[in-house]
């Protein structure tokens, strides 16, 4: 295919570049599962898409979710897809897992290039197309319900930031399918990542993946930045959000502060490898370590995006199930604010070997250090939130408490690095490894996962099975402890991550036992798929319309489950903190309202999809040097906006009568509903009303 | 004797599981045998204590506050409107501002006394040793001694070494869990790194930044021998007639891990300077 038209058609797409060729020429372990992976990408889109056109729903799907602009909708897609990119991830995570128990003094079962493509895209898409999909998500469901708006400032926005995150997430499983992903990790650091060392489409594969889903990133930050500054319900003070808001609203400030720094240093690094840039070459003037700095200068508040939303998730989890205020909201919003302005002043850690000076490493050390004072407080302040109260061990409450006690020890681990002379002996080995993953699962999964059962009731309007709820969470977490502690060991030792063979046989049983680890969290996920199943299947017995199932504080508890596309029928008036929990003891909920008005909700468009589309398309054509699909690509962004902005008709009124009318139904349900005490919410009793109790 | 059968068989195993998991520490830094490795051991264990005290009460007041205050138990305190104590708002604010204040005089000592580029106090003046991180081997320069090795780097016991590095490729990091912390080798750069061994061994020195297919193979040791066996082996290495000369410095540029340690008897002077010169002017000497 090196002659004629081919080349300017497919650019240096190549037969060799599909993996089932390459497994039929070589039938390895290796290369057949790398096809094996392939058809699973490929089975699942067919399989999706003809279950889809048997069943009749493409206009259903088209037209309800797709083109939605409905924050709630787009939350829920968001989830979907860090559900999809977590089951990718995690299983790539098991084979790594499995072929270093495999490969001591033995080659194993995986080829060196495909080991280390796994840990880029492991790494890659748990950062970017899973913690953050997910987080978004959760922020763009709750978000506005929680400050009585009834849609995000920018909803147009909202829609393209998703469909940018999901064309980036479908550019990384094509990579799959059609060529080969990078092998320079997930921070793809120069000049290992530069055409002199990888000259293939993998390095490129990440650089527009990464930086589609940056932007897009970007966007959401700003988009939840001015929705909670303007959007709030009138009595809704800063200091009466929940505090989940304001976790929402740093994450918000440090995407829109800390996203573009990775952009330019991946545009920069485009440069050079399409343009013959010298930024981060180790010739002519380049140097990498400009990369590094700009890189972590992103990827350190990146942590803090990650967290803090999870943060927020605790706060309303602990204190909704203790039935108690939270405690020291003011220094619970302090703290959070100084983590996030603490989170720009640490980034160094990252490379203390870099060879700066002893003066600098201790500076950015003992700022590395400061950050665990605010994060050890708020750990304290959940722990005096159950204080005096009366918990309720439900999963979101469970995974809660599992983080406390796992999170305390990654702090641990995170202080000894902080120390410079102790980073240098664990940096790059394993016990990094154990670090990161054990400020990340308890961090942000476990964080995510609380939300997702905690408020899941309200989106979908039925509780989810609490027994296979608490069957993944004893996966997640003894999948945890057995994968990662392991690690630490490992690390102490000596062994470096990205290890493809393992040359040292006293390193096996460690091996074995986080290998073992691997596959309990990958229960962990079947059990959750399982759940939802189940939950699904026996949902008429689990409905919760009422809206109310956990006696929740908040003002998104207080509209039926799920909520009308508007929110509130009437917009609320706030007077304290937890309004919910506060008005319903007073008899200020459930009433009809006096008026009804017209409210006028953002039509569907197609432009976030055909943007997201167009903008992955561009990207694959970028990868793979095929520039009449770039052009075409890049006009057709330009031309979508532009036809946009010429739609005037991109309002819908929903006439008043329709609003009370659907109050009403909702009031009716309400009526019916038999208010329970709190012993029985997870039983099939809970209607969604709460007992007051007296 | 009879041998344990099926469960108890297991069960008779997992000691002796976790005793070969401990053998994995004796190779990391826990098993210091150097005065670098040693002092930040140390450090490690004054900060481990000192967390103790950070941990510990998260790890015993979450569950037991958690299980008291529990719905069903009747005899609990319930406030629910209480959420706010000025005394308990500065036990959780001050003790912990407190430690961090002194680790922090801690790890500004320990950061400068550790410091990969401070040399080690000694009698004795430091060996130079140039370090070149190539695809995936290390190449050695004793400058001063005119010769060069490949994947092993021998030491005098008890005299300090200086090590400069850089990088004939990628970025790579050279760590020896047992010697010294690490220091990344970049192309074009120079960074430094001092250790000494205390006794007498082979220590497992490593590249940790992943540089290509062949990184997990990219080991060397460091052989820590006396003082007049290093003189013996300088001479014996020196009259090894095999010099790097051009056509062994391209096979050291060719993307290889050599299965076993290579000694030149000879190196051409300002070998190391001239990789460094190569690098920035963008020669090629990579082959792709």
């Amino acid at each position: 295919m090196s002659q004629g038209i081919w080349p300017a058609v497919l650019g240096r797409f190549d037969w060799t570049a599909l993996p089932f060729v390459l497994a039929w020429d070589n039938p390895t372990a290796s290369e057949i599962i790398g096809a094996g992976a392939a058809s699973v990408v490929v089975i699942g889109a067919v399989v999706a898409v003809v279950l889809i056109t048997w069943l009749g729903k493409w206009k259903y799907l088209w037209s309800e979710w797709l083109t939605s602009l409905d924050h709630k909708k787009i939350g829920v897609m968001y989830i979907v897809l860090a559900f999809v990119m977590l089951s990718r991830a995690l299983i790539e995570a098991v084979l790594m897992r499995m072929q270093q128990a495999d490969a001591i003094n033995s080659s194993g079962f995986i080829a060196p290039d495909h080991f280390s493509q796994l840990f880029s895209t492991h790494g890659s898409i748990m950062i970017f197309f899973m913690a953050m999909p997910f987080l978004t998500g959760v922020i763009n469901y709750v978000t506005p319900l929680q400050i009585g708006a009834r849609d995000v400032a920018f909803p147009l926005l909202n829609s393209v930031s998703l469909w940018l995150t999901g064309g980036a997430a479908g550019l990384m499983m094509v990579s799959l399918v059609v060529g080969r992903f990078s092998t320079g990790g997930w921070s793809g650091y120069p000049p290992y990542t530069e055409l002199a060392f990888s000259p293939d489409v993998g390095p490129d594969y990440w650089i527009w993946a990464v930086t589609l889903g940056s932007i897009g990133s970007t966007l959401t930050g700003l988009n939840f930045a001015v929705t909670i500054y303007k959007m709030r319900a009138p009595g809704m003070h800063l200091m009466r959000m929940t505090l989940f808001v304001w976790t929402a609203l740093c994450t918000s400030i440090l995407m829109i502060f800390a996203m573009p720094p990775l952009t330019v240093a991946t545009a920069l690094l485009a440069l050079d490898r399409y343009l013959g840039f010298h930024f981060f070459t180790s010739d002519l003037g380049g140097n990498m370590m400009n990369y590094a700095n700009l890189f972590w200068l992103f990827g350190h508040p990146e942590v803090y995006i990650l967290i803090l939303p999870a943060f927020g998730v605790y706060s309303e989890v602990v204190s909704t199930f203790s039935s108690k205020e939270l405690y020291g909201y003011t220094s619970l919003t302090i703290a959070t604010m100084a983590i996030a302005v603490l989170s720009f002043t640490v980034w160094v850690h990252h490379f203390f070997t870099m060879g700066q000076s002893a003066d600098i490493n201790a500076v950015f050390g003992i700022a590395t250090m400061t950050i665990g004072v605010p994060t050890g407080v708020k750990i304290y302040d959940w722990i005096w939130t159950m204080f005096r109260g009366r918990v309720r061990f439900t999963v979101p409450m469970l995974y809660s408490l599992a983080f406390m006690m796992t999170f305390v020890i990654g702090g641990v681990t995170g202080i000894m690095l902080a120390m410079p002379p102790l980073d240098f002996l664990v940096h790059n080995t394993l016990f990094l490894v154990a670090h990161f993953h054990n400020m990340l699962i308890p961090g942000l999964l476990y964080g995510m996962l609380a939300g997702y059962h905690y408020w899941f009731p309200k989106a979908l309007g039925f509780r989810l099975s609490e027994k296979w709820g608490r069957i993944a969470f004893g996966c997640w977490v003894i999948g945890f402890y057995l994968a990662f502690m392991p690690l630490y060991v490992l690390g102490a030792a000596g062994m470096a991550r990205r290890t493809q063979e393992v040359f040292e046989p006293a390193f096996r049983p460690w091996l074995y036992i986080a290998g073992l680890g691997a596959l309990v969290l990958l229960a962990a996920l079947a059990a959750l798929f399982v759940q939802l199943w189940l939950s699904i299947r026996e949902r008429e017995a689990n409905r919760v319309t009422a809206g109310d199932p956990w006696d929740g504080r908040g003002l998104e508890w207080s509209i039926s489950a799920p909520p009308p596309e508007y929110n509130y029928a009437v917009i609320p008036q706030v007077h304290g903190r937890d309004p919910f929990y506060a008005g319903k003891r007073k008899g200020e909920f459930y009433a009809p309202a006096a008026h009804y008005h017209d409210i006028t909700m953002p039509k569907n468009s197609m432009t976030g999809p055909v943007i997201g589309f167009v903008g992955a398309a561009a990207a694959f054509g970028l990868v793979w040097h095929i520039w009449w699909l770039v052009i075409l690509g890049v006009l057709a962004i330009v031309g979508t906006v532009i036809a946009r902005s010429f739609a005037r008709d991109v309002h819908r009124t929903i006439p008043a009568a329709e609003v009370a009318w659907t109050d009403m139904m909702w009031l009716q349900a309400v009526a019916d509903a038999t208010p329970i005490p709190r012993q029985i919410e997870t039983t099939s009793a809970n209607q969604g009303l709460a007992e007051i109790a007296t | 004797m009879t041998r344990p059968r099926g469960p108890g068989r297991l069960f008779a195993a997992a000691p002796l599981l976790l005793l070969g998991g401990c053998d994995a520490l004796r190779l990391g830094f826990l098993n210091a045998a150097g005065p670098v490795a040693g002092g930040e051991r140390h450090l490690f264990i004054i900060v481990s204590i000192v967390m103790i005290f950070v941990a510990g009460p998260v790890l015993l007041l979450t569950p037991i506050i958690a299980w008291y205050y529990r719905l069903s138990n009747k005899n609990s305190d319930y406030r629910p409107e209480w959420e706010f104590s000025w005394p308990l708002e500065g036990l959780i604010w001050i003790p912990p501002a407190g430690i961090v204040i002194g680790l922090a005089f801690l790890l500004w000592t320990y950061t400068h006394r550790y410091d990969p580029y401070t040399p080690i106090r000694s009698t004795l003046p430091a060996i130079e040793v140039q370090a070149v991180g190539l695809d995936w081997k290390w190449l050695f320069i004793y400058p001063d001694r005119g010769i060069a090795t490949v994947n092993q780097l021998v030491i005098p016991v008890g005299q300090p070494v200086h090590l400069s590095l850089t990088s004939g490729t990628v970025m790579q990091s050279m760590l020896v869990p047992q010697l010294a912390g690490q220091i990344y080798a970049m192309a074009g750069m120079t960074t430094q790194l001092n250790l000494a061994a205390d006794w007498p061994g082979t220590f497992i020195g490593e590249n940790t930044q992943f540089n290509g297919m062949g990184f997990q193979q990219q080991k060397f040791a460091v052989v820590a021998i006396p003082a007049d066996n290093y003189t013996r082996w300088l001479e014996r290495v020196r009259q090894s007639a095999q010099p790097l000369d051009a056509a062994a410095y391209a096979q050291l540029f060719e993307k290889s891990a050599p299965a076993s340690p290579i000694f030149y008897s000879s190196v051409p002077p300002g070998l190391f300077q001239n990789i460094l010169a190569q690098s920035r002017a963008g020669t090629p000497q990579v082959t792709q």
